[in-house]
């Protein structure tokens, strides 16, 4: 099997320049999240926008930041599984307490 | 400081203390998805007020994330810095993540206290026991990860951090990367969908 | 620093053998402490109108007996085996973090001691709230005392230990697997073992929320659960199941990969459908998610959730079977040699079979509503629960305790202990079938004679405590066998995984040579037998450095625990200091495994 000495990465690590912009990234996407919060215009569409721009950053974060896009699949698998399992469980829970009946 | 775990090769080739950290973290989203969907079930469900709506202060809780966001940028710089040797410049990453660290936890403590002279405290309704719950364990979680990252930066300072020190500060990292990532989620869920 | 003698090599230990074993003495102690319990139990319920105990010390005996058999016996029981065993069936020399696998040995034992410190304290205020802890007889308001804070913050600092458990054996697992060890490879008991450790990680954070709500309502006045302010008692019982269920299959698949072991190796046999039975085993491991809210069907979830955890409940069973086929046809056309181990094993299979279809009877929402609260599910519980995990575990100790020890348990006395247990079992649990239906409630002190189940009731508690003299016989056994034992050479039974290639006990370092697998039974495989080859480097005989430092990190829980039991901030303080020193001295103490 493969052997991994200490302290030495098989994949190149991002550039201090592709954290920098990641970062920008991750300003702009918290900007338009809170415009529209404020915006009126958005206030139907309001809760799938938040939720598609916070798993935006939430997905830049994990794979940049905590370099999962470049390490191994396993570790994604590892954090993977719990996660969706973690989200099932909210909508399960959700659901149960009567979160997605259409009348009150 | 010994490297048992990685000294020997392993199976899978990867680094046991970096596989269990990741199992951890994966843990952690249960732990974190119990605080939230528990907010989200009682949501609108208090029988007196302070609502959200009421009192969460989004200018301010955005200057939050947006220093939270901020010191990831800062650990992930400091890892770069320990993982070419630069001693220097790792001491000063790791400062100033630190420092947002602690930004983050004095903005927290004014929410907290200010909440608390509105009217919401844990005892008022269930806003405010969900909220200070999961906002709470997850600003102990910051704490945490402020001290571990300070205890990193000592070391920095007594020259103990070098190349073959990367892993450490990596798995810090990735500790420090997730507060950030359930503070998104939290900045989301709790402060903007009301 | 550990050498291999005195009271501090024991305290210091991070040799996964010598954890192992600390967990089976400890573990079995509690064992005894719960069937004690339950014998009390027994005893009150014998006769209608009995006086044994009093209402109120009878909810402290059903509580803390189900307590302590799941978290205190079974579990760490279970724990003894992936330690000492794992490590051995995978070809490691250890796992891959000793020193948290101490801590978790340390924090369990201290935890269990918390727990049970309630007994003696001055009115003995011990948790009386059942083993599940519903919401709101929980609250501050319905048990004022300090016996439901003893039972929550107890429960944390074993969560945990498990947790810290989940963790090391997931890795070691994973990555420590001797060359050639593909997973495919690995013994079942092992693969089992890594499907109770994901379990064990994502379920505990669950249960974690679920106590720490409870104690937010109980010692700061949140109404997490108070239906006053709005809250609903029912989280509890969603998060608390959510751990639950789960926490079933933790029990239970461990005792599975053991049986899956004996099974083979006393029929001669290669385990029947060895992919089909992991794959199983992961598929139990994922769908046990699924069904948590069949513990509720009675609340009143509406038809929807029923119906859907109806559905998932009864395609759980499917896993289940399949193991059950497979198992009996890895017997079927073998060379059988009933040794007591394989007694254990097959009474396995014949009892948690009955368990399974008692549990798929209460699959059934409208025929659960009758079932539920009833003694027939004590019937199912204790059938899956004794009948298989209990089983199991006894199947395990008879097969292993050779290896652990270097000498054999008697065949004699092991079969003696089988069949006092096997009826002793049936006497016990079965009338509670019909106890159940015929509608006496669970939890209940003391029934009337008008019910018309003392006579099934009488005959359920003679069946206890024969069960009783079995685990006196085993205990005989044991103490037996210490000197007067066969002694083991290194695989008395014929084996054919790892764990057997080595002497009994195995050296500190178990392998001199870590073994290249070519096989999924290494030494039963007549190309995988190899003598060591020239030149190889045998590992020099040497006890694994020990640490004290788990050791003192673990004691950090209990003095934490006991900040909001005594009402004291400082001692938070004080706790919170060990802790983190622990920590520190551990984190920066060179350590080499």
């Amino acid at each position: 099997m493969r052997e991994s000495p200490a302290g030495e990465h098989a994949p190149p690590h991002p550039t201090a320049g592709v954290y920098l912009r990641v970062a920008a990234v991750l300003v702009i996407l918290t900007v338009i999240e809170v415009g529209v919060f404020y915006v009126p215009a958005f206030h139907p569409v309001l809760v799938p926008t938040l939720l598609i721009l916070s798993a935006l950053k939430f997905t830049l974060v994990v794979m940049f930041y905590m370099h999962l896009k470049m390490d191994s699949r396993f570790f994604t698998f590892l954090f993977g599984g719990p996660l969706l399992l973690a989200l099932v469980m909210t909508v399960g829970l959700m659901f149960l307490f009567g979160a997605f009946v259409l009348k009150r | 400081m010994a490297h048992a775990a990685a000294a020997h090769h392993t199976s899978l080739g990867l680094d046991s203390r970096k596989m269990a950290f990741w199992a951890f973290i994966g843990s952690e989203c249960l732990l974190f998805a119990s605080l939230i969907s528990t907010y989200l079930i009682y949501k609108g469900r208090s029988l007196v007020g302070p609502y959200p709506h009421d009192i969460l202060n989004i200018p301010f809780t955005s200057i939050s994330t947006f220093d939270l966001l901020m010191s990831s940028l800062m650990m992930v710089l400091a890892l770069a810095a320990v993982q070419r040797g630069d001693l220097k410049w790792a001491k000063v990453w790791l400062f100033l993540t630190a420092l947002l660290g602690i930004f983050f936890l004095a903005g927290q403590v004014y929410e907290f206290t200010s909440f608390v002279h509105e009217g919401l405290t844990l005892q008022r309704n269930l806003f405010g026991a969900s909220f200070f719950v999961l906002t709470g364990t997850h600003g102990a979680h910051v704490t945490v990860g402020v001290i571990w990252i300070l205890t990193l930066w000592s070391r920095a300072l007594r020259g103990k951090l070098g190349k073959a020190n990367a892993l450490t500060v990596e798995i810090c990292g990735l500790y420090w990367h997730f507060v950030d990532v359930v503070w998104i989620v939290i900045f989301t869920v709790v402060y903007l969908i009301q | 620093m550990s050498g291999t003698k005195g009271l501090t090599s024991w305290l210091t230990t991070t040799d996964h053998k010598r954890i192992g074993l600390l967990y089976f003495w400890t573990a079995f102690v509690f064992f005894l402490i719960g069937g004690l319990e339950a014998l009390i139990i027994r005893a009150q319920l014998a006769r209608p109108g009995n006086t044994v105990v009093s209402a109120e010390t009878f909810n402290q005996l059903f509580t803390m007996h189900g307590t302590t058999m799941i978290f205190l016996a079974l579990m760490p029981l279970s724990a003894a085996f992936f330690n000492y065993i794992v490590p051995l069936q995978i070809g490691a020399r250890d796992v891959a973090f000793p020193r948290l696998n101490a801590f978790s040995y340390w924090a369990f034992v201290l935890g269990g001691l918390f727990l049970n410190a309630s007994w003696l304290l001055p009115n003995h205020p011990v948790p009386d709230a059942g083993w599940f802890g519903y919401a709101n007889l929980t609250s501050r308001e319905f048990s004022p005392g300090p016996n439901i804070d003893f039972w929550l913050l107890g429960l944390q600092i074993l969560g945990v230990a498990s947790l810290a458990a989940g963790f090391n054996f997931i890795v070691t697992i994973l990555n420590l697997r001797a060359p050639g060890m593909k997973m495919m490879r690995l013994p079942v008991f092992s693969w089992m073992t890594l499907v109770t450790s994901f379990l064990i990680i994502t379920a505990f954070p669950v249960v974690t929320v679920a106590l720490v709500l409870l104690m937010f309502d109980r010692f700061f006045g949140t109404h997490f659960y108070l239906a006053s302010a709005g809250g609903d008692p029912v989280l509890w019982q969603h998060l608390f199941w959510i751990f639950g269920h789960p926490e079933v299959y933790i029990l239970i698949l461990p005792a599975m990969g053991i049986i899956s072991e004996v099974l083979p190796t006393f029929a001669r046999k290669p385990l029947f459908g060895y992919t089909v039975v992991v794959y199983s085993g992961v598929l139990i491991g994922f769908m046990g998610w699924g069904v948590w809210s069949h513990h509720m069907f009675s609340v009143g979830l509406g038809p929807i959730a029923d119906s859907v955890f109806s559905g998932t409940t009864m395609l759980i069973a499917v896993p289940t079977g399949v193991k059950i086929f497979n198992w009996l046809a890895t017997l079927w056309g073998g060379q059988i040699r009933a040794t007591s181990a394989l007694h254990f094993a097959v009474g396995f299979i014949a009892l948690f079979t009955i368990g399974g279809l008692s549990g798929v009877m209460h699959a059934s929402p409208p025929a659960d509503l009758q079932q539920t609260d009833t003694y027939f599910v004590v019937a199912h519980i204790h059938y899956v629960l004794f009948g298989g995990t209990v089983f199991g575990l006894f199947a395990g100790m008879y097969y292993w305790w050779p290896k652990m020890t270097g000498r054999l348990l008697g065949e004699r006395l092991g079969k003696l202990h089988f069949w006092l247990m096997f009826v002793g079992m049936n006497l016990a649990f079965f009338p509670m079938h019909f106890i159940g239906l015929l509608g006496m409630p669970r939890r209940i002190y003391t029934y009337a004679p008008e019910l018309g189940v003392a006579k099934l009731n009488l005959v359920s508690t003679v069946g206890a405590f024969l069960i009783g003299v079995s685990i006196l016989v085993f205990l005989f056994n044991a103490w037996r066998t210490r000197k007067r034992g066969k002694v083991a050479g290194n695989d008395p039974w014929g084996g054919a995984t790892l764990e057997w290639t080595i002497p009994s006990p195995p050296p500190p370092h178990n392998f001199d040579v870590i073994p290249t697998v070519a096989s999924r039974l290494p030494r039963w495989s007549m190309t995988q037998l190899k003598a060591i080859p020239e030149g190889a480097e045998l590992e020099k005989p040497h006890a694994p450095a020990g640490s004290w430092w788990p050791l003192v990190a673990a004691c950090g829980l209990p003095v934490l625990a006991l900040a909001p039991l005594t009402h004291t901030l400082w001692v938070a303080f004080l706790g919170a200091a060990i802790l983190i020193t622990g920590i520190y001295r551990w984190a920066f103490e060179p350590f080499e495994v």
